[in-house]
């Protein structure tokens, strides 16, 4: 039988070209857009390099201060010390690296100026990412003990100091802000839209200007935290929770008084709602999810409109056909469930051309520069997603006029 | 077989009311062959889709094989039709996209029945009414008279026991209407109920009983 409904979807496709023509270049503007989306949320928020330990991690970013009335709020990092004693200590985590904020800097070689976002790490930092090492290695607790001025350099950054060198640089010698560090390792650079472990060069903590010794509660450092399973993810959040309860309140911080901390251990994606709701409030969340999907349904719900219009006039012409199966048994539904099905293979004939132009577009977003190692890719994640969503967008554009077709009385139908 | 009792049918629209069928009271043997006759406008197409279920009457009641049927479901009704039930038309309603064989699988397709099955049936349909040579041809390429043996073919692959002809040599040349006549007594001798509407006098008298209508009531 499905393969009856699907002669039959073919050889209505071919009867008008320019119908379909018209119908498979909405399908696939649409579906294109929704690909490319997809490809960049997962971008944003999937676990890729150098965080590809991500479905196991958990951010400590943000803190919050504020009184109890919670009329004024302090929000910004943490001090190198607060997590120290709190992040760094979490027993049931498998490791916690403690980084800073990318931070801005300048180098100049042969009179030229090239800016440098920067960052000061622990040992534990290589670690907890997968960075990839090119030439050298990381530093370790020991060197950091020992103050060494040693730093940890992208391949992007090499090329444009060491002038294209193809030999290694380590042991050479890179001056920054008028201090002379030497190269400890070179690894292959990440995305700067990977907020936490993005940057052109890694110093230890205890470099110069890393602040690592301010003793308040923030700062300009954040914890990454890597639990042995997904699962263990909860138990470390619990013992986060519990060791901010423990801290002594209301607190002064830079002459601000506040009786509440916000401190929290979120996953990738709870941090940045966090961040981009500025709140931890449920309903917050909750609308914010609301807000998405009705977006989301808007947006393919407008090009699904204007299909359906297509639909009804392309189903119309095949009034007879619904009167035949229907006079030699085929019930309501049974058509209802053909005409739905009919729409979902044209969706994904859509699909396939929507598969290829997005392919195009990634690489072209890929390899412009318009995200430094943008790493787009259609993984299966995105592919999935996308197969999720055709047949949504089938369902949504095939659905009202296949009940009307199947409602169609079989009398009028044979008499279309 | 089929029986229906003070059948009528009112067509209404917002502003007038039509009445197609007053008070018919026909009663249709087992292995009949009946044929209905009136002019044009007279209620022949009406009666004989409220016949195959694919209209009801607004009162009335019809009954097949003694149950009445004017409360039942489009389930119900979609598989009696599919069951007992087989339709000629006049326009042949053959669906152009599909082949000849995949337009006789149709009813077969809502029953449980295999792909191999539904083939070797319809290519046993196709051999009864002499088109064997014409299955993987598309309705455009075949004569009025070949389209409409496929269409003869579509009703009875699923050996239905009641077989309605609407006019079913209305778009044929005199020759091909005998033949396509022929093919329905033959399918009368083996056992079929058949009933068809028809204009024609000569086709009329080959059947068994002639019911005639004028203004949607009966001729006795």
């Amino acid at each position: 039988m499905l393969l009856n409904y699907l002669k039959i979807a073919w050889k209505v496709l071919l009867r008008h070209p320019f119908y379909t023509f018209i119908t498979l270049f909405g399908i696939t503007l649409t579906l294109t857009v929704l690909m490319v989306l997809t490809s960049f949320l997962d971008h944003l928020f999937g676990a890729h390099y150098p965080e590809g330990n991500r479905n196991r991690s958990l951010y400590i970013t943000m803190m919050m201060q504020t009184d109890s009335a919670r009329e004024s709020v302090n929000t910004g990092p943490y001090s190198f010390q607060f997590l120290k004693r709190h992040a760094k200590t979490l027993k049931s985590a498998e490791r916690v690296s403690i980084a800073s904020m990318f931070g801005f800097s300048n180098s100049y070689v042969g009179g030229k100026r090239i800016k440098l976002n920067t960052k000061f790490t622990d040992a534990d930092f290589w670690h907890v990412t997968n960075y990839k090492f090119l030439e050298g290695k990381p530093y370790n607790d020991q060197t950091i003990a020992q103050g060494e001025r040693v730093v940890v350099i992208t391949d992007d950054l090499k090329k444009q100091y060491f002038e294209e060198s193809t030999e290694s640089v380590i042991g050479k010698t890179i001056e920054i802000e008028s201090i002379t560090y030497k190269v400890m390792g070179v690894v292959r650079g990440g995305p700067p839209t990977r907020v936490y472990t993005y940057a052109d060069v890694f110093f230890p903590y205890t470099a110069p200007k890393s602040n690592y010794q301010n003793a308040g509660m923030r700062g300009g450092y954040q914890a990454i935290v890597l639990a042995k399973t997904p699962g263990d993810r909860p138990e470390i959040q619990a013992e986060y929770d519990n060791a901010i309860r423990q801290i002594p309140l209301p607190a002064k911080e830079n002459g601000f008084t506040f009786s509440v901390i916000v401190a929290k251990a979120d996953t990738y994606f709870d941090g940045f709602l966090r961040t981009f709701l500025r709140s931890d409030n449920e309903p917050n969340r909750l609308a914010f999810y609301g807000i998405a999907s009705l977006v989301l349904l808007m947006f393919m719900g407008l090009p699904a409109i204007n299909l359906v219009n297509v639909n009804v006039s392309r189903m119309l012409e095949r009034a007879s056909e619904i009167g035949v199966r229907k006079a030699f048994g085929a019930p309501s539904q049974t058509l209802l469930g053909q005409f739905i099905i009919e729409n979902i293979f044209i969706t994904f004939i859509g699909g396939v051309f929507a598969l290829g132009l997005s392919y195009l577009i990634i690489y072209y977003i890929n390899s412009s520069g318009l995200i430094a190692y943008a790493d787009l890719t259609i993984n299966w994640v995105v592919f999935v997603t996308s197969l999720g969503v055709c047949l949504l967008f089938g369902l949504l554009s095939g659905v009202l006029p296949a009940l009307k077709m199947s409602r169609l009385k079989i009398v009028d139908a044979l008499k279309a | 077989m089929i029986h229906l009792k003070n059948v009528e049918k009112v067509y209404r629209t917002s502003s007038i009311e039509t009445l197609a069928l007053s008070n018919i009271n026909l009663h249709i043997q087992k292995k009949e062959f009946v044929s209905i006759m009136g002019p044009s406008g007279c209620g022949k197409s009406t009666l004989l889709n409220i016949m195959g279920l694919l209209d009801a009457p607004s009162q009335g009641t019809m009954e097949l094989d003694g149950n009445p049927v004017n409360n039942f479901q489009d389930k119900a009704l979609a598989r009696l039709r599919n069951e007992k039930l087989g339709f000629i038309f006049q326009s042949f309603h053959l669906i152009n996209d599909l082949s000849v064989l995949d337009n006789v699988e149709i009813p077969l397709l809502y029953r449980r029945s295999s792909a191999r099955e539904r083939r070797l049936l319809a290519q046993q349909a196709l051999e009864k009414v002499g088109l064997s040579n014409r299955m993987s041809h598309f309705p455009r390429q075949l004569s009025g008279g070949q389209k409409q043996r496929v269409a003869i073919a579509r009703a009875i692959v699923g050996r239905p026991e009641i077989i309605l002809a609407d006019e079913p040599t209305g778009n044929l040349d005199s020759a091909m209407g005998n033949e396509i006549l022929s093919i329905l007594q033959q399918l009368n001798s083996e056992g079929a109920t058949i009933v068809m509407v028809t204009h024609d006098e000569a086709m009329a008298k080959r059947t068994h009983r002639l019911v005639r209508l004028f203004d949607g009531s009966q001729v006795l």
